[in-house]
């Protein structure tokens, strides 16, 4: 290494090499992703465009910065699998006798058919499950396998499954954070859906998370007099410490509005191909629609 | 002094005096402005931190929250002095160890003032809220055009210096340094290239390619750079040759090799392959902070501060432990199980802060302590000052670093504990985040230190030199006009 373009040549090799790496190799494998219908349980494109005010959102999160303090990345440990029972056939006495030899708990024969599709082995791995849902399978009864990701990220509710590459495709700039200062975003919309609440939450945190560490963002807000009507953008239900004076209101900026949609917008739960997750069933079977109050 | 470059005997051989005096304009250009840069760095840095404190502290301006303030600590820090003060240290060691006069330093002081408008610009877009998003890289388009310019005149003519050197080998400084001036404009280009223009990528190759910027800056170009001044100055302290060169060979090997392709942190959301071998590559660099405390204590023996005036000494030494340190916490939280308690927490902080200031910044400190004097021929104003400067750096950062790597451990495992809400994790982690506050007062009065004696510096050598020559200038004009 005494010669100068010896040098040069070392840190050029070594350096191409990364780039080539880092740089190309993933722009040729995701550069040119697009919506794809890659979705487990639907036809439909994933992922969806962001609304034209959730894109101004993602402006204004950038300009806030608010990445600094919360990541977009769920991270899951793995899958496990929940068997749920969905049809008891005909003979239920066998499926139940079936299920109770496999230490599965008491089950009894007539008790089986009421309240289905319910769970009847969670938590287990996908050979064990298989080998179960086969057993049923000869004792007449239908079941169903689904996929669960574990991890303290979903234990915490911050998604369903982990977040993958293709959740990004349609965002421009992409701020995955680096830093959990406060909770991660990637499925706040899915969590916390209430526009109003994402508004009083920027507004003023604490009053509905209490001793919440997120600085205010009042600048996003306007103080004004309450005219002829009150605006109907105006925060509602704040508590009375944050509240404006008598015959003043909140009225939100459109940054504010901009940035709540965003963050109402932001829910990446469709189970894909590399990310499989099964949706909980409350989720898949629409609220039983016999028991809706006639109007 | 000068005794180490006495052994140039050659007639022909310019004096260390000249050489010095060469690199004067340029080198006084860029420690001045980074020195300033470091006391906006650690203002706006301390304003972040109180806002850990009381979380509306400053909340009514929007241009002063924490999602603004932070960027712009982060890059007054990082290119503002970090980078400027080892380009005016390595231009110094090139233009030394080449026995050549510095190439047009003019040209490479309107280079520091190209960066210093370009930063100025990206600091005033950060606080209006045009910053990028990307960490690292939060400058607007237009600030980074002249970034890149005032780069390339700066990298151009110390290169130029380093090709009319006396001696054509090259020693370890001179690889490290050399490597270093070629790294930077290319990821710097690509990065901003990629990430800025008008069709960037798309999805999350964004954020691969912020992560592979970052990690290239970090800890390829800090590292390059870093380790030449501390070679070259352990040499020129201890007044002796390295221990091995090739030890230093496979320092430079490792670096530009593997720590090239670290920087993907094992969580991202990118297909599997990045990730595993970003996680390879990080835990390979451990051969490069052993082989350079294996090198430097070689070479240091017993005494590493047994100097005249101590203070150079104390900082690099601090700066290689830093490095060494720094550089074992990146490598340990690239192991996907470390790496599940300590991502996403205040750890990583802790190990970058380690690395740009503990290292990088302490080693500059030094290398300005050493080379200011010899390039001015005076005395620092304060000689007790680079002492004092020292210890409020060497605990500051030590407060800094120690809280929020503890607590980014525990941090990690309240995460995994959920029976702690968001909000009780997050308080948690403020307990060590208020300790470190005082670190950053620490750091701030330090650094202003620096700066005073920068300028106190300039202002006595302006007087000594400039004022005479200007009073004799204009003192024989008055006879004249009174004659006739």
């Amino acid at each position: 290494m005494k010669y100068g373009p010896l040098v040069f040549l070392a840190a050029f090799l070594a350096l191409s090499a990364s780039w080539c790496g880092f740089v190309l190799t993933p722009q040729i494998q995701l550069g040119r992703a697009v919506q794809e219908t890659n979705s487990v349980v639907t036809s439909e494109m994933y992922p969806q465009d962001r609304p034209g005010s959730a894109r101004q959102g993602l402006e204004i999160y950038r300009a806030e910065g608010c990445a600094y303090c919360h990541s977009q990345q769920v991270e899951q440990k793995g899958t496990l699998v929940d068997v749920f029972l969905t049809d008891a056939g005909k003979n239920s006495m066998a499926v139940a006798a079936a299920l109770t030899e496999q230490h599965l708990g008491t089950f009894s024969g007539p008790g089986l058919a009421a309240g289905l599709p319910k769970p009847v082995l969670r938590n287990a791995s996908l050979d064990t499950a298989k080998a179960l849902a086969n057993l049923l399978k000869k004792a007449g009864a239908n079941s169903q396998l689904r996929l669960v990701p574990f991890g303290p990220d979903i234990e915490r509710g911050w998604g369903v499954r982990r977040t993958v590459a293709e959740d990004f495709i349609a965002d421009s700039h992409v701020m995955p954070g680096s830093q959990r200062v406060g909770p991660d975003l990637a499925n706040v919309g899915m969590r916390l859906p209430d526009v109003n609440w994402q508004l009083m939450h920027l507004f003023a945190p604490r009053s509905v998370t209490k001793d919440s560490p997120m600085p205010s963002y009042p600048f996003l807000f306007e103080r004004k007099k309450i005219g002829k009507q009150p605006s109907p953008d105006a925060l509602q239900q704040l508590p009375k410490e944050f509240a404006p004076a008598e015959g003043y209101e909140i009225v939100p900026r459109p940054e504010a509005k901009a940035l709540a949609a965003y963050l109402v917008s932001l829910r990446a739960d469709v189970p894909l191909y590399e990310a499989p997750a099964t949706p909980p069933p409350a989720a898949t079977n629409a609220p039983a629609v016999t028991n809706a109050p006639a109007k | 002094m000068n005794a180490t470059c006495t052994t140039s005997s050659a007639s022909d051989a310019i004096s260390t005096g000249e050489i010095d005096a060469s690199c004067r304009v340029p080198l006084f250009t860029l420690l001045v402005s980074a020195a300033v840069w470091l006391v906006v760095a650690s203002v706006f840095g301390l304003i972040a931190s109180l806002k850990f404190h009381s979380p509306n502290f400053l909340s009514e301006c929007a241009c002063l929250t924490y999602g603004r303030v932070h960027p712009v600590a982060t890059n007054a820090l990082l290119y503002g002095f970090a980078m400027q003060a080892g380009l005016g240290v390595a231009l110094w060691i090139i233009a030394r160890t080449s026995q050549a006069r510095v190439a047009q330093p003019w040209l490479i002081a309107v280079g520091s003032k190209l960066w210093n408008f370009g930063l100025t610009i990206g600091v005033i877009g950060i606080l209006i809220g045009d910053s990028t998003g990307y960490e690292n890289l939060e400058m607007p388009r237009g600030a980074v055009i002249f970034l890149f310019l005032g780069y390339l005149l700066m990298a151009f003519f110390s290169l130029v210096t380093l090709h009319n050197r006396r001696e054509r080998a090259l020693g370890p400084s001179q690889w490290f340094l050399l490597a270093a001036l070629f790294w930077f404009p290319w990821i710097y280009f690509t990065a901003n290239y990629l990430l800025l223009s008008h069709t960037p990528v798309r999805g999350v190759t964004q954020a691969i390619v912020a992560w592979w910027y970052s990690g290239n800056l970090n800890l390829v170009w800090f590292g390059l750079v870093g380790l030449a001044v501390v070679f070259h100055l352990i040499q020129q302290l201890m007044d002796r040759p390295l221990f091995s060169r090739y030890l230093a060979l496979l320092t430079f090997w490792t670096i530009i090799l593997f720590a090239s392709w670290s920087g993907i942190p094992s969580s991202a959301p990118v297909p599997a392959w990045i990730p595993a071998m970003s996680t390879v590559a990080t835990v390979l660099t451990l051969v490069t902070a052993l082989s350079v405390m294996v090198n430097i204590r070689q070479t240091c023996g017993r005494g590493c501060a047994q100097t005249e005036n101590p203070a150079p000494g104390k900082f690099i030494a601090f700066g290689t432990m830093a490095f060494v340190v720094a550089w074992l916490m990146n490598a340990l939280g690239a192991i996907p199980e470390v790496s599940a308690v300590t991502n996403f927490t205040w750890y990583t902080v802790a190990q970058s802060q380690l690395n740009v200031f503990g290292f990088f910044a302490m080693t500059m400190f030094g290398a300005i302590y050493y080379i200011v004097p010899r390039v001015t021929g005076m005395e620092w104003p304060c000689a007790k000052s680079p002492r004092r400067h020292y210890w409020l750096a060497a605990i500051g950062i030590i407060l800094i670093v120690l809280p929020l790597a503890i607590g980014g451990v525990v941090e990690g495992f309240n995460w995994h504990n959920l029976k702690m809400t968001n909000v009780d994790v997050a308080k948690n982690a403020l307990n060590f985040l208020r300790v470190s506050t005082l670190g950053e007062v620490l750091i701030l009065l330090g650094n202003l230190m620096l700066l005073g004696n920068l300028i106190a510096l300039s202002v006595r050598y302006y007087k000594i030199h400039f004022v005479p020559v200007y009073r004799d200038a204009t003192a024989t004009l008055k006879p004249a006009e009174a004659k006739p």
